[in-house]
């Protein structure tokens, strides 16, 4: 039997243990390649020149477009998304599970699907292709459900006492919201639409898809200048400015969700929430579900329908390599491609989220922790074109010449689905009480059948979800993918985004059917996670 | 006319209706206590009292004055939650000044204006001291202790001089040595502001000790009222009397005038009581003080439970195979598990409930 002091001892010791492959992995494959970003600006190139390239017209017209539209993204989807997350609050109406769950669909699909999804909306060879208006309908498309879920979620367990309280006092309808329900909604409200303006800053499949050569992003900007232009200098200049933002905006966000934690008594949904009656109510839940599910709907059934367009001739294409062919094999190998690449970033990702997920459990409590916390979160804020532009330029040569090699494209998707395991790790980990295993071990449990009984059926849910979100991260990811992948080692996303660049039906119309499979696979996966969600609240 | 009246009050919660006609009155002034169990829709009475359900059918008259259709926040009858509601991202004080900024004695609601804020400060204070609370007004809400909450919520709620004030189950959150000093404080508190209070419980003990007058809600409709003692010494029927924690209930038929026949024989009642026609069957209660354990009673029984209450000993006697409970003080030895006993029964503590 070990000595109090013995045990405390082994327990600070192992998380460092744990650690020890995760942070060696973070460091090769995350700070190893911004650093390069730095070296090619400060070192290899002229270091007083990064300012003029920054401050140059063409840059801060980029700049401007990116805050601008991004700006203009959140307030949109705020106007669509409030009245959505007033009634998914506050109203039980027919229908409302599977919007809810149909809601959710965009937030795992991949950008690459959405733009396709959206040209298919507009037409594809129409002007209205590259317009500002595709781009911010996607972007409503895509982080509605932001809105939805995180006020919606916290508006719903909001004790409707305390507007009630306020009306009984003497406050108007509007008094009693203005004092009561508007302070408390507050930082939720700000932390998710700070959310949606940080995934629309970022935004990158969207705009080059939809934006055409008219519109420009930060990330699209560094893929052109790198890719089109082979200007890394600019390109790196301008990635250490999206970094800058990046990290400025992920730090406000999550100062403003630790606002999230005033301690309110949340109320479980079902006591919040009845059937409209009157007309008023009818009408709003009518109107709001009509137009959400239209938005929702909408471009998903005419990606399917369009992709049928020419019988099953655009899915048959898939399996031929014409002569001229742009990947060097049929098309349909950009699937295998990417069902082989997710299973591998699957596996790792869940090996080495389940390291740090353990270790941070244990580190949590203790000093620091947070630090921790935040290390592993960093991917999460980054944007993956900066990265696939720190790997371009560092893993060209040795000591880790991984260019063009597959294992490079696994690593980078671990890397950006890590986050992702770990979120749904860790609160699956840290929900078992040690009340629940003592209980078990009273109960005549040996510690195995503990294990089997207590540990596991917690954990394996969240393992499940885990595995889902890398698979999916890893089959829809783009940006990064962009930078590094092979002509001939394409993924689906790749192969979709370079037959969209393609004149010509039958190349428009293999996109459309490389769409649908790929959003099939990610909707396939979503209602898989759906199933094995741990019971809950969620938020991101 | 009454102070407050309620007249036929309907409502139904997914096409099962809840109250079905509910008629009371309470006095200006009174403490009235609606009594019933779970699920009996005492709360939602309370709700459509404040405005915030409405009813199907019937009204509401305050002071005479119509009250079915007016909004919550212009009725004046403020409503304290069970879980108290209290709004977490303001300060004790401005939990207090709450209601007053929106008091309809103020000819325009004060907002968010500073000067008319420091107005209120002397009220507030004012409020605070009432319950207890002297020096807590910059506090955080969050801080407080559950008994504090509870002083702050009354505080709150008493701030705007209501026309009426409704409790929801005012003691039920909070652990019994609390509950009991509270028990005591709130009606103090209550008859010195002079407030007419409707309040909701599920414990009779706290509605007798609470209340001027006991309302028993039951199946939708208020089944009995009147002062405490009134209804704990005359229950309208079985369901008010086991509601009320009496036992001693048994099913009796008539034989004669005055004389009903029970398991344990014929007994006689009070020639107050007025009974069916002979051959009616019913329901007799037997009032605990009503069996007075003697030397040489004319029924004798052995005892089968006996429990210490502190100040009392309840003790439950099997009489020829029917169960007669009853209570003792400290005075005498209490009887001890399986000892006899003889009894007689008092005839002024039977009751026929029909």
């Amino acid at each position: 039997m070990p000595t109090p002091r013995a045990s405390r001892a082994s327990r600070q010791l192992q998380p460092w243990v744990l650690l020890l492959l995760p942070l060696l992995f973070l460091t090769l494959f995350y700070f190893y390649p911004l650093a390069a970003i730095f070296r090619v600006s400060f070192v290899e190139n002229d270091a007083s020149a990064v300012l003029p390239r920054l401050l140059s017209a063409g840059t801060l017209r980029v700049l401007g477009f990116t805050f601008g539209q991004a700006l203009l993204s959140t307030a949109l989807t705020l106007l669509l998304g409030l009245p959505g997350a007033y009634i998914f609050a506050h109203y039980d109406f027919p229908g409302k599970t599977l919007l809810q769950a149909l809601a959710t669909v965009p937030f795992v699909l991949p950008t690459v699907v959405v733009a396709t999804a959206f040209t298919a909306l507009t037409g594809s060879q129409s002007e209205l292709r590259y317009t500002l208006g595709a781009i911010l309908l996607a972007h409503i498309f895509y982080n509605v459900t932001v809105i939805l879920r995180m006020v919606g979620g916290f508006w719903a367990n909001l004790d409707p006492h305390l507007e009630q309280a306020a009306r009984t006092l003497g406050a108007s309808p509007w008094n009693a919201f203005r004092e009561v329900t508007l302070p408390l909604l507050a930082p939720a409200l700000g932390a998710a639409a700070m959310l949606v303006f940080i995934f629309c800053f970022t935004s990158f499949g969207v705009i080059l898809i939809l934006g055409g050569p008219r519109f420009a992003t930060l990330e699209v900007e560094i893929y052109r200048q790198t890719i089109n232009f082979a200007n890394l200098p600019l390109a790196a200049a301008l990635s250490l400015l999206q970094i800058g933002i990046t990290l400025m905006l992920t730090l406000t966000y999550t100062r403003l969700q630790t606002g999230l934690a005033r301690p309110l008594e949340l109320r479980p949904q079902w006591a919040t929430q009845r059937r409209p009656h009157h007309f008023p109510e009818i009408a709003l839940v009518s109107a709001t579900v009509l137009l959400l599910g239209l938005l929702l709907i909408a471009p998903l059934l005419t990606l399917i329908t369009r992709s049928f367009g020419d019988g099953l001739h655009y899915y048959t294409a898939l399996f031929e390599n014409p002569r001229r062919s742009i990947f060097y094999v049929p098309p349909i190998m950009a699937i295998w491609n990417s069902a082989r690449f997710a299973l591998a970033t699957t596996a790792l990702a869940l090996f080495l989220g389940l390291l740090t997920s353990l270790a941070l459990l244990r580190q949590r409590l203790a000093s620091g922790g947070w630090v921790l916390d935040a290390l592993f979160m960093l991917p999460l804020g980054t944007s993956a074109v900066t990265l696939g532009l720190g790997y371009l330029i560092s893993m060209g040569r040795p000591p880790l010449a991984l260019r063009g090699t597959p294992l490079l494209i696994i690593c980078g998707h671990t890397l950006v689905a890590l986050p992702f395991v770990v979120r749904s790790l860790l609160p699956a980990l840290q929900s078992i009480r040690p009340a629940l295993r003592e209980a078990a071990a009273t109960l005549g449990a040996a510690p195995i059948h503990v294990f089997i009984e207590v540990d596991l059926p917690i954990v394996r849910r969240a393992l499940a979800v885990g595995s889902v979100f890398a698979f999916t991260v890893s089959m829809g990811e783009f940006g990064a993918t962009s930078m590094i992948a092979r002509p001939e080692l394409p993924t689906l996303p790749i192969a979709i985004y370079r037959f969209l660049s393609l004149p010509g039906a039958l190349n428009y119309g293999q996109a459309l059917a490389m769409s649908t499979i790929l959003m099939m696979v990610c909707v396939v996966g979503f209602v898989a996670m759906e199933r094995s969600r741990p019971l809950g609240m969620q938020t991101f | 006319m009454s102070f407050l009246e309620l007249i036929n009050i309907h409502k139904s919660y997914d096409s099962a209706p809840l109250l079905c006609g509910v008629n009371f009155a309470v006095e200006r002034g009174e403490i009235a206590c609606l009594l019933g169990s779970s699920g009996s829709g005492k709360t939602t009475l309370l709700r459509i009292l404040a405005g915030l359900e409405e009813t199907e059918a019937g009204r509401i008259l305050l002071e005479g004055q119509e009250l079915t259709h007016v909004p919550a926040h212009q009725r004046g009858v403020v409503l304290m939650f069970q879980d108290y509601a209290l709004f977490p991202h303001k300060t004790v004080a401005e939990n207090v000044a709450f209601g007053l900024r929106y008091a309809p004695t103020t000819d325009s609601p004060v907002k968010s204006n500073r000067v008319a804020r420091e107005l209120l400060v002397p009220k507030v204070e004012a409020m605070l001291a009432l319950v207890g609370l002297e020096g807590f007004g910059a506090r955080d809400v969050n801080s407080l202790s559950g008994g504090e909450r509870q002083r702050v919520a009354l505080a709150r709620s008493l701030a705007p001089q209501p026309r009426l004030l409704l409790l929801d189950e005012p003691l039920g959150a909070l652990d019994r040595n609390l509950r009991e000093r509270l028990l005591e404080e709130l009606p103090t508190i209550l008859r010195q502001v002079g407030v007419t209070t409707v309040t909701v419980t599920h414990d009779q003990e706290e509605a007798l000790a609470l209340a001027d007058r006991v309302i028993l809600l039951h199946e939708g409709r208020a089944v009995q009222q009147g002062a405490p003692e009134a209804v704990y010494a005359a229950p309208a029927n079985a369901w008010v009397a086991r509601f009320l924690g009496l036992q001693n209930l048994f099913s009796a038929k008539v034989v004669a005038a005055h004389h009903v026949e029970i398991a344990l024989g014929v007994l006689e009642l009070a020639e107050t009581i007025t009974l069916p026609p002979p051959g009616s069957t019913g329901t007799v209660l037997i009032q605990p003080w009503g069996i007075q354990p003697t030397e040489n009673g004319r029924l004798r029984a052995h005892v089968v439970k006996r429990s210490f209450h502190g100040s009392y000993y309840r003790v439950e006697v099997d009489c020829g195979g029917t169960s007669l409970s009853f209570t003792q003080g400290l005075r005498q030895p209490a009887p001890r598990v399986g000892m006899e006993l003889s009894f007689n029964l008092e005839p002024a503590a039977l009751r026929w409930l029909g």
